[in-house]
């Protein structure tokens, strides 16, 4: 009998996938400025380091949050022995007021229809559980996020099936791969679901425009599935106008309020890419569907928010002036720490996606391949790692079906560090176009030799009709 | 139809009942909700006594916390650590976090063990650590033995996203509800004979609902048991420092010190919402002996992390030894005085509970306040209990215990003066029940009399209904 679970012994939890490997390899030779100069630059790691100075001086002025203290009053006992899954209802009432006005106030949120859960790793997981038995599927657009085959796929069992992108319309949805993927899970013989999408992109850094979304809420109204919109870079879109929301985009196609469409509609949200408070666990679920939201609610309890989190953030949120002035000053670092790499790998001859939001860059080194294909990616990922000293994510490890593209983080390093890795970029391309060059040269030099050696040998000796040896 | 709509919608996971919340156990809580006692504001309210929640020693560590601003990244002090922690994600937690946990475990058991903490695996919550304990050993339709009366919330914890199923294995009071190997050999045949795959043994110890901590003798038969079936045991000690006399605690970690046991088969699940009154911080811990469990738990803490302010917050106060030896100490000594306070309150009224040392609550034996040995009958007297007595308690069915007229008792959730209310509440209405009787006795004598045996019999044996919500029913079919 097997001892443990297949869950246990399996390795769908992925994480001896690509994506991991740059990660364990930077653990063991980090850099630091000081201490390790030549060590490994972690471009691997979409968190957003640029404005913790921000929470920072908001801290250094708010007392009353810093001591636990309301009014003055102490409210340790309250938080400590607070674990109502419900969560605090003023901290869901700043959640949505903070959802709304980084989507221009476009769109507004019930409070009553948020579940607050452990970070949106654990959001995504409990979305599955609640809209998909064993063995049915979700699709998804490639490339993905890597940490979805875990979240999604692993202890829940639901399957994905991929929505195939290519470079050569900007990766963008189209409705023939709709259709494509939902064929291909039928003949695998599974049922869909419903379509997760990921609105800012990870890995690609950019929105979905409305084309796209009308795709997938006609494609979700036919095949009456379900969509789920996986939203946590949201506030990182540099040009607030550009980003539409799944719920913008449902309610200005006028579908009645009451059209079976909407209990469909359910939405991720998390604090950890938009505030840079990843290790606080704060996601959330969203949904229309009153069934989704008592169940998903129940299985929060299998990872709440906690209680000192929640009070603190609920006070750092409802500080209007502060989360106004943060999204704003956050939208304007990232914008410009992006055109900084996207210059600065322009210079040496690499292009990224044209990208609109997020953390992180999807890079185009398909040129640097040494054959179209993933062995060569894999290569190129390798070198980039061990010679070059930079964790960055290959597409392959994000699903994407072509090979060559990677996804390279701008906003977890300081600007120095980041001059430091296009400078190492620079010289890694530079190296690479030289040795290229120098061997075709190499190549020449023989051949000229060749031929002078055997105009010289021939005349000389009349029997000696072999080539000289290369060397 | 909009129900089976919402069926096919969503999975059975979503809309089953097995989170388990429609049970009776909840009843109470929504009448408390509805009407929550105050001793200013609503003293006729509902007192909760359903809550086993330690909130005897706050000050302690309130005062712990105001001496030492450094370990809030709140406080002026400790602010400057604010961007490390807020982006502190890693599964494996923080180091100083986890050893704080180690060396708090191990002075909850008097030192006489120690933890490594390589083997800490964080969780939300002992809810969320059971959940990924059976994630890791069990397939959906395997199952699991668990002496019973249980903590109602493990048919969630273990069952409801994981397709884990628990066999109750029954204790009474004929044995003070030890557990014995002839009981779980019973039940793990029987298990073999429907064709049901038992993958382990999950125990509380110390006890909930029973308060109760197992004796060396029978922890070293369990887990011989489980070594030769070649099966898990998973030992849930939330308790372990909420012991307040003797018999003394003994955790399963010493025990395997002192047998031959195959270690991958032992695994502990911890937390401080009990032992320090923490609930809301949601710090829950797996300690596995099987290395491959605690690889596999740490990848699916990703599920349900500690958060980075929390660690850092208790990494600080735990590695106090100071604070830690006090905190336990007194912890004991308040949970002692309380417990004495409210079992002597319940003697002088003539109501006994089962002898404890541990846990925040008292296992109240009202059964010779049932009309009849039935669970309606116990049914029946909760409900006067809860709308008339007006105390919230926690009727032994819901802990699936087969015996009826058990009830547990929280008695660490509210301050002295609430404990007498509550006391002087139970007083009156133990006293009316008295008199109610002496005068049923009366009627009786005088009916008998005067009325046909027939009519005597309907009144006093009515038929007894199963509530179709019952968890024993759920746990019969």
């Amino acid at each position: 009998m097997q001892m443990l679970s297949r869950k246990a012994a399996c390795d769908s939890h992925g994480q001896d996938s690509s994506y991991f490997l740059g990660w364990q390899e930077y653990e063991k030779n980090p850099y630091n400025e000081v201490l390790n100069p030549n060590g490994i630059i972690q471009m691997g790691l979409a968190e957003n380091q640029l404005s913790f100075d921000l929470a920072e001086s908001w801290l250094a002025n708010n007392p009353d949050a810093l001591g636990l203290k309301r009014d003055g009053k102490s409210v340790f006992k309250e938080l400590a022995l607070f674990q109502d899954y419900h969560g605090m209802p003023t901290f869901k009432n700043e959640l949505v007021e903070f959802m709304a006005k980084l989507r221009g106030y476009k769109v507004e949120f019930d409070p009553k229809k948020l579940v607050l859960v452990a970070g949106s790793t654990s959001a995504n997981e409990s979305l599955m559980f609640c809209l998909a038995e064993p063995g049915e599927a979700f699709l998804l657009p490639t490339p993905y996020y890597p940490g979805f085959d875990r979240d999604l796929k692993w202890r829940t069992e639901v399957e994905i099936v991929p929505i195939h992108c290519s470079s050569s319309n900007g990766f963008k949805i189209t409705g023939c791969a709709l259709e494509d993927a939902y064929e291909q899970a039928k003949k695998l013989n599974l049922n869909v679901k419903g379509v997760l999408v990921t609105n800012p992109s990870n890995p690609l850094g950019t929105t979905m425009d409305r084309d796209e979304l009308n795709l997938l809420i006609d494609f979700a109204i036919t095949k009456k599935i379900h969509i789920v919109s996986d939203e946590i870079y949201s506030g990182t879109v540099f040009d607030s106008t550009s980003f539409v929301s799944i719920i913008e985009a449902v309610t200005d196609r006028n579908i009645d309020d009451t059209h079976e469409l909407w209990n469909r509609i359910h939405m991720v949200y998390s604090l950890s890419k938009d505030l840079g408070l990843p290790g606080f666990r704060v996601g959330m679920i969203y949904s229309n569907d009153e069934t989704v939201v008592a169940a998903a609610t129940k299985m929060s309890s299998f990872g709440l928010v906690s209680s000192q989190t929640q009070f603190l953030l609920t006070n750092m949120l409802s500080d209007n002036k502060f989360t106004s002035k943060y999204i704003e000053e956050n939208r304007k670092r990232l914008k410009s720490r992006k055109e900084m790499l996207v210059s600065g790998l322009s210079g040496a001859g690499i292009e990224c996606l044209n990208s609109n939001a997020c953390l992180f860059c999807w890079v185009d080194m398909r040129h640097l391949l040494s054959s179209d294909t993933f062995e060569a990616e894999k290569e190129l990922s390798k070198r980039i790692l061990f010679e070059v000293g930079l964790n960055i994510s290959p597409g392959s490890s994000c699903h994407c079906s072509e090979p060559g593209w990677f996804r390279i983080c701008f906003a977890n390093m300081s600007q120095e560090t980041l001059k430091i890795a296009i400078t190492r970029i620079k010289d890694f391309v530079e190296s690479i176009t030289f040795s290229r060059e120098n061997c075709n040269h190499q190549l020449t030099v023989l051949d000229s030799r060749r031929r002078l050696v055997s105009k010289w040998v021939l005349p000389l000796s009349p029997y000696d009709n072999n080539e000289p040896a290369d060397r | 139809m909009a129900l089976s709509k919402n069926q096919q919608l969503l999975s059975k996971i979503a809309t089953n009942d097995r989170h388990g919340e429609n049970s009776p156990y909840f009843d109470g809580w929504k009448a408390y909700d509805k009407n929550p006692y105050h001793p200013i504001d609503n003293c006729e309210g509902v007192i909760q006594m359903g809550l086993a929640e330690n909130q005897l020693c706050f000050d302690l560590i309130q005062k712990w916390i105001r001496r030492n601003p450094k370990a809030s990244i709140c406080t002026a002090e400790g602010v400057h650590e604010f961007k490390n922690i807020a982006i502190f994600q890693d599964y494996n937690g923080f180091k100083e976090f986890r050893q704080a946990v180690a060396n708090f475990m191990g002075k909850a058991r008097g030192g006489r063990v120690t933890y490594d903490p390589n083997r800490i695996v964080m969780s939300g919550g002992a809810t969320g650590a059971n959940e990924t304990v059976m994630f890791c050993l069990a397939n959906p339709g395997d199952a699991f033995l668990v002496p019973s009366p249980c903590y109602p919330a493990f048919d969630r914890d273990c069952g409801w996203r994981t397709g884990v199923q628990l066999i109750p294995v029954n204790c009474d009071s004929s044995n003070n509800f030890l557990i014995t190997k002839a009981a779980l050999e019973a039940a793990y045949e029987r298990a073999q004979q429907d064709h049901i795959n038992v993958k382990g043994l999950i125990i509380a110890n110390p006890s909930n609902p029973l308060g109760t901590v197992l004796d060396r003798d029978t922890l070293r038969s369990l887990v011989s048991f489980i070594n030769e079936k070649k099966i898990h045991l998973v030992s849930d000690e939330i308790y372990a420092a909420s012991v307040f006399s003797t018999p003394s605690f003994v955790s399963v970690s010493e025990i395997i010190e002192e047998m031959e046991c195959d270690r991958d088969l032992i695994h502990i699940v911890y937390s401080l919402s009990k032992d320090m009154g923490l609930p809301g911080f949601r710090v829950g811990i797996v300690y596995s002996y099987n290395d491959a469990v605690v690889n596999c738990g740490r990848k699916m803490s990703s599920f349900g992390l500690v958060s980075s302010q929390t660690q850092h917050l208790l990494a600080s106060m735990l590695s106090d030894d100071e604070f830690v030896d006090n905190f336990l100490k007194e912890n004991s000594k308040r949970l002692a005085k309380r417990h004495s306070m409210f079992t002597k309150g319940l003697e002088k009224v003539g109501i006994a509970c089962l002898k404890s040392s541990a846990g925040l609550f008292v296992w109240m034996d009202l059964r010779r306040l049932l009309k009849e040995q039935t669970l309606e009958s116990e049914m029946n007297l909760w409900r006067v209990i809860i709308n008339e007595v007006k105390l919230n308690v926690s009727p032994g069915s819901s802990f699936h215990c087969s015996e009826p007229g058990w009830f547990r008792v929280c008695f660490a959730n509210m301050d002295d003066d609430t404990v007498e209310v509550a006391l002087e509440r139970i007083r009156v209405f133990v006293e009316k029940q008295q008199v109610k009787s002496k005068r049923k006795f009366q009627n009786n004598l005088n009916l008998k009399l005067s009325c046909t045996p027939r009519r005597y019999d309907e009144s006093v044996m009515s038929p007894h209904m199963m509530s179709p919500r019952s968890p024993l029913v759920r746990a019969r079919t």
